[in-house]
Parts: C-alpha cells; structure tokens; sequence
C-alpha cells in the first residue's frame, strides 16, 4: 500500500511536467493543425539555457526559491525567442504546402537543435544546477512526500491556470480560440493570424521552458538528446487527451505519468518506453480523437 | 526473354563494377560501397510507401531490424545445406527475412494504415521502437549485446553481386508495380484519398499492399546489413535509421527510384568524405548538414532533387535537348 501511494506521488508529478510540454503540443496543433516535433528539442535548449545562466549568475550552488524564479525567467525568455524564430524562419514559408512537407520539416527542425545543440554545447551530459533543496516535508507511514515533487506540482499548476486565464479571460486569448476554429474567418474578423500564431508558438514554448526548469531539478542530469523520450511521451500524452484540447492534454499527461511509474514499479523498467507507444497504439485504434476529443468530418 | 533484359544487363554491369572495385579500392571504401547498396535498397523500399503511396512512415528501422536478425539466427544456428552451396543458403535466408519483414509489416499496417499523415508517423515510429524493445529484452537473440559472429557472404565481389542481384530485383519489382494497375492504384491514394474512393478503389487495401511490399524489401536490406557488418544489436536500428532513409527518399525526390538510389550514394558517402572536416572540428557535422538540407529542400524544392522525374527523365529534359 505504502510503494502505491509513493508511485502515485511520483507519476503525478512527472505526469505534471509532461501536462507542461504537452500543453506546447497541443496548443499548436490547435492552431495550426500540425505536430511541432521540434518542440521537445525547444525543451531541451531551455535546459540550457538554465544550466549556463546559473552558472553565469554563480547561482548554480545557492538553492532556493529566488533561483528557481531566476532559472525559470531565462528559459522561458530563451524558450520564448526560439519558438518565434523557429515559426518565422522554417513553418511559416511552409504554411500552404502540403502536410507531408510541413512534417518533414519539422523533423528537420527537431534534428537540427538537437545535432546543433550537440555540436554548440558538447554531447556529453551536464549536471544541472541545485535550484531547491530537496528536503522530506511530510512522511507517514513510510511515505515520502519531497519538496521537489511539491514544487514541480505548485509550479505546473500556476502554470496551466495562468494559460486557462490567458486563452479564456483575455483579449489575445479569444483571438487565439478564433484562429483555431477558423484562420480565414478570424482574419475577416480583423485577427492578424500571423501575429496570433506567433503568439502561440511563443506561449507552448515558454511552457517548455517552465517544464524543461522543473526536470532538471528532479533529474539533474541534461543532453542535448534529452527531448526525444519526453518529447514523445508528452505528445502520446496530447493525443490521449485529444490533440488540441488544453483540458485534455493535462489529463492524458497525469495518467501517461501515472501509468509509467506503475510500470516501473510493478513490471520492468525496460518497458517504460514501449508503454508510450502501446498506449498510443490502442488509443488510435479504439478512440481516434482521445478522451475529450471531438471527431470531425471531413468534407469533400 | 524481353523483359529480362534490362534487369540482366543492369545486374551484370554491378557485377563488373564490383569486380573492378575488387581491384581498383581499398576495403574501407567497399564497406562503404556495401553500405550504399543496403541504404539504396531502404531508401527505394520506402519511396514506395512515402513516395508514391503517400502515406509517411517513420518506422522502417523496425522491418529493418527484423529482417537482420532473422538472417543473423538462422545464418548461425541452421544449417541443412552443404556448406558449397553457402551463397544459396544466404539467399534463402535473405528472403525468409524479408518475409518476416512482410509479415510484421502487414500486421502492422493493417490497424495503422488507417490513419494520416502525423499520426501515421507517430504511429509507425511506435511499431519501431516496440520492436526494438521487444529485441532488446529477448535473451536467446541476445539482448542488448547482440549477435556476434554472423557469417558474411564471401569476398567482396561475392558480397557485391549479392547485394546487386537484390538491388535489381527491388528496382525492378517496384518499377513494374509501378507501371500496372496496382501503381496507380497507390499514386491515386496519394493524390487524393477520397476521390480515389469514389472511383471504387480500395484504399486501405492499397495502403496496406504498398506497406507490406516495402518492408519486405527493408527486411531483405536488413539481412544485407547483417552479413556485411556481422554483427548487430539493437541499437543498430534506432529512431535515426529510419530518418535516415526518409532523408534520403526526401532528397531524392518523393516518387523516384533512381532518386532514391542517387540520394543514398550521397548520403553514404557524403561523411566518409567529410571526415577531414570532422577531425579539423572535432563534432560530428554529419545530422547537422543533413536535417539543415532536409529544411531548405522542404522550403525551396518541396518535391526533392529530381521530383518525380526518373534520372532517365532528366536527361531526356534537360540534357539532350540543351544538346
């Protein structure tokens, strides 16, 4: 009972940070009705970025709470500028070309940050800086409840509110609703698309940042190729909500995160990666559109 | 008789040239030549299903994989022929793997041809690493450390004759599929679905013909790699050599053999020839330059080098007429 009360602490909070980049997911496809596979490599850079911004500041050996909003201000900032730029240089040339282009494109996009980032900051793994003290903040009966897994909760849940307020409270956030139901009919409306697509590339990719922040506290350890798994899970955790869907996304991210550390715990640790991909195999097959996804009909 | 001459005189000019190679080159650079055969052979497979079928797999590592280790086994613990005849044996062995690729990729196509585009790309490339998991955890094939010891086919004109009669079967089975009804059958599924519907074809038949013929030839590719190397594990056939030969059917041009074929000479030989470069720099610029390329073609030649044209094509278009 006690290991299943620890695995469900330990799947929620990886599942919160795989919610975080899962969101950058689906926000673009919303959107633009394409998968951005370069955005778990933008992931990776804001890892980085942290790494050498505290290694800069000399903050990489005083933990606490004023670093963790220092780190998580540079990646996303880092996070932020990349996403544009990769919008604006290699998708938006693209945006009438056929699907199949704008998908090898963005493998493309994927595989030069993560060889790029190979080559700019050595392949070899980093330690990352100690951002929090990881302290036991309450334990019971053999239970552990770390401050790291609180952290990473508090942090991705501020996090998911402040896009919930973003998309439904505020002006850009309706423009965005619109442009994702309708491109041509928002810009009739006065929406500059452009601008709003921008926008969005910027908003997933900040939420990277956010994510790449918390993992490398919890897994101190970053590579250049570190996006490719969590890349991956986090997308089969987009679908299993229904791509598209921000509700959606965070819960296929908590129950792919609960279902791996369950996997872990009970079966074998080599299997954690196949898991993704079995889940995501019955989830095409049985329910299409995922969980809270709607189906649409496709017109001749 | 008609038809076999083309296949005939192509197969024996490979034939010539790997014997003036035997010659001519140093073993580096027929390894090399060997490993431009095998990532010919993926990359002309693959057209077939990203090319001119349109649908777009990320997964043909894992065919890939199957057919290595099919031969592999059966090359090291089966032996009912007299060793004299070791080149037949290696050719049933060649194609009993690309059966076993053909029937993984029919019971893979078949839920997963169902769906499009980016789904179908996550979809395969989640086939290819259950795969490559699946091995990973199997002791009797090794493991994670692989199978040693395979045998390789022979000399180096043996090994290239072998792979050149493979070479000429893949291109020549694919270009006849291609020019009967079946190839229009798969270029009208990639032109459009639903029109292609309409005009009473079945489409997920299709798909799934087109699949299973291409990762036939990705498991024979596989069984080549095999015998060349003689020995792999699982991490021979990761995520990277599946992009591997969707950049080179993409280079190439999506629907053109003879492109595919150029794409994968490129491709194989282009590190070798940098590696200069590479110790003045010390990293390896090799997926840099590649994935760099794969977004400038995208963005200014959305149809790869030679589109759909035929190396044949060109030259009629380009070359004689200028003459």
């Amino acid at each position: 009972m006690q290991d299943f009360v620890q695995h469900l602490i330990n799947g929620l909070s990886l599942g919160s940070i795989y919610a975080l980049i899962a969101l950058g997911y689906t926000m673009v496809y919303g959107i633009l009705k394409m998968i951005n596979f370069a955005h778990s490599d933008v992931y990776m850079v804001g890892a980085f970025a942290a790494y050498y911004v505290a290694r800069w500041l000399g903050i990489d050996a005083q933990p606490g709470l004023p670093t963790l909003i220092t780190l998580l201000i540079a990646s996303m900032v880092v996070c932020s500028v990349l996403g544009l730029l990769i919008e604006r240089l290699a998708y938006r040339p693209l945006r009438n070309s056929p699907k199949l282009n704008i998908l090898i494109t963005a493998i493309g996009v994927s595989l030069l940050l993560e060889y790029g980032g190979q080559v700019v900051f050595g392949a070899d793994p980093k330690v990352f800086p100690e951002v929090m003290k990881d302290f036991v903040i309450f334990s019971a009966g053999g239970v552990e409840l770390k401050s790291f897994d609180v952290t990473v909760l508090i942090v991705s849940l501020l996090a998911m509110l402040g896009l919930q307020f973003l998309i439904h409270k505020t002006k850009v956030g309706r423009a965005m609703r619109a442009v994702s139901s309708n491109i041509s009919v928002a810009s009739l409306m006065g929406v500059n698309p452009d601008r709003i697509i921008a926008f969005t590339f910027v908003i997933g990719s900040a939420l990277a940042g956010v994510g790449s922040v918390l993992v490398g506290m919890k897994y101190p350890k970053i590579d250049p190729l570190m996006g490719m798994m969590i890349g991956l899970k986090a997308f089969v955790a987009a679908v299993l909500g229904g791509i598209g869907n921000v509700g959606g996304a965070v819960i296929g991210a908590l129950i792919m995160g609960l279902s791996e550390e369950m996997v872990v715990g009970y079966l074998s640790s080599t299997y954690r990666d196949a898991l993704a991909f079995g889940i995501l195999i019955l989830i095409l097959i049985f329910r299409p559109a995922g969980i809270l996804g709607k189906y649409s009909v496709e017109k001749v | 008789m008609k038809a076999l001459k083309n296949p005939l005189f192509a197969f024996i000019s490979l034939c010539l040239f790997g014997v003036a190679v035997e010659f001519g080159l140093d073993a580096y650079i027929q390894l090399t030549i060997l490993f431009i055969c095998v990532n010919a052979l993926m990359a002309m497979s693959l057209n077939l299903v990203n090319g001119y079928t349109g649908q777009f797999s990320l997964g043909h590592a894992g065919f890939m994989a199957l057919g290595a280790y099919f031969s592999a086994y059966a090359s090291t613990k089966w032996d009912f022929l007299p060793s004299n005849f070791s080149l037949l044996s290696a050719f049933i062995f060649t194609l009993g793997s690309g059966l076993v690729a053909a029937a993984a990729g029919f019971i893979v196509g078949l839920p997963s041809l169902r769906l499009k585009g980016d789904y179908l790309a996550i979809v395969t490339l989640g086939f290819g690493e259950i795969i490559r998991v699946a091995l990973l955890n199997m002791d009797f094939l090794g493991g994670p450390r692989g199978l040693a010891n395979i045998p390789s086919i022979g000399s180096f004109p043996m090994s290239f004759g072998f792979a050149a009669i493979w070479l000429v079967i893949c291109f020549f089975t694919i270009w006849r599929v291609m020019h009967s009804s079946y190839g229009r059958g798969f270029l009208s599924v990639r032109e459009d679905e639903i029109a292609a519907e309409s005009m009473g074809i079945n489409t997920t038949s299709m798909k799934v013909r087109a699949f299973v013929l291409s990762s036939f030839f990705a498991g024979v590719a596989g069984a080549l790699f095999a015998h060349f190397t003689n020995f792999i594990n699982p991490s021979s056939f990761t995520f990277l050599t599946s992009v591997n030969a969707v950049i080179m059917v993409v280079l190439g041009g999506m629907g053109s053999m003879t492109g595919s074929i150029v794409a994968a000479i490129f491709i194989t030989a282009l590190p070798e020839a940098l590696r200069p470069l590479q110790e003045i720099t010390g990293v390896d610029l090799r997926m840099v330059i590649y994935s760099l390329a794969l977004i400038l073609v995208m963005i200014w030649r959305p149809k790869g080098i030679f589109g759909e044209l035929e190396l044949s094509d060109v030259w009629r278009k380009y070359v004689r007429r200028s003459a």
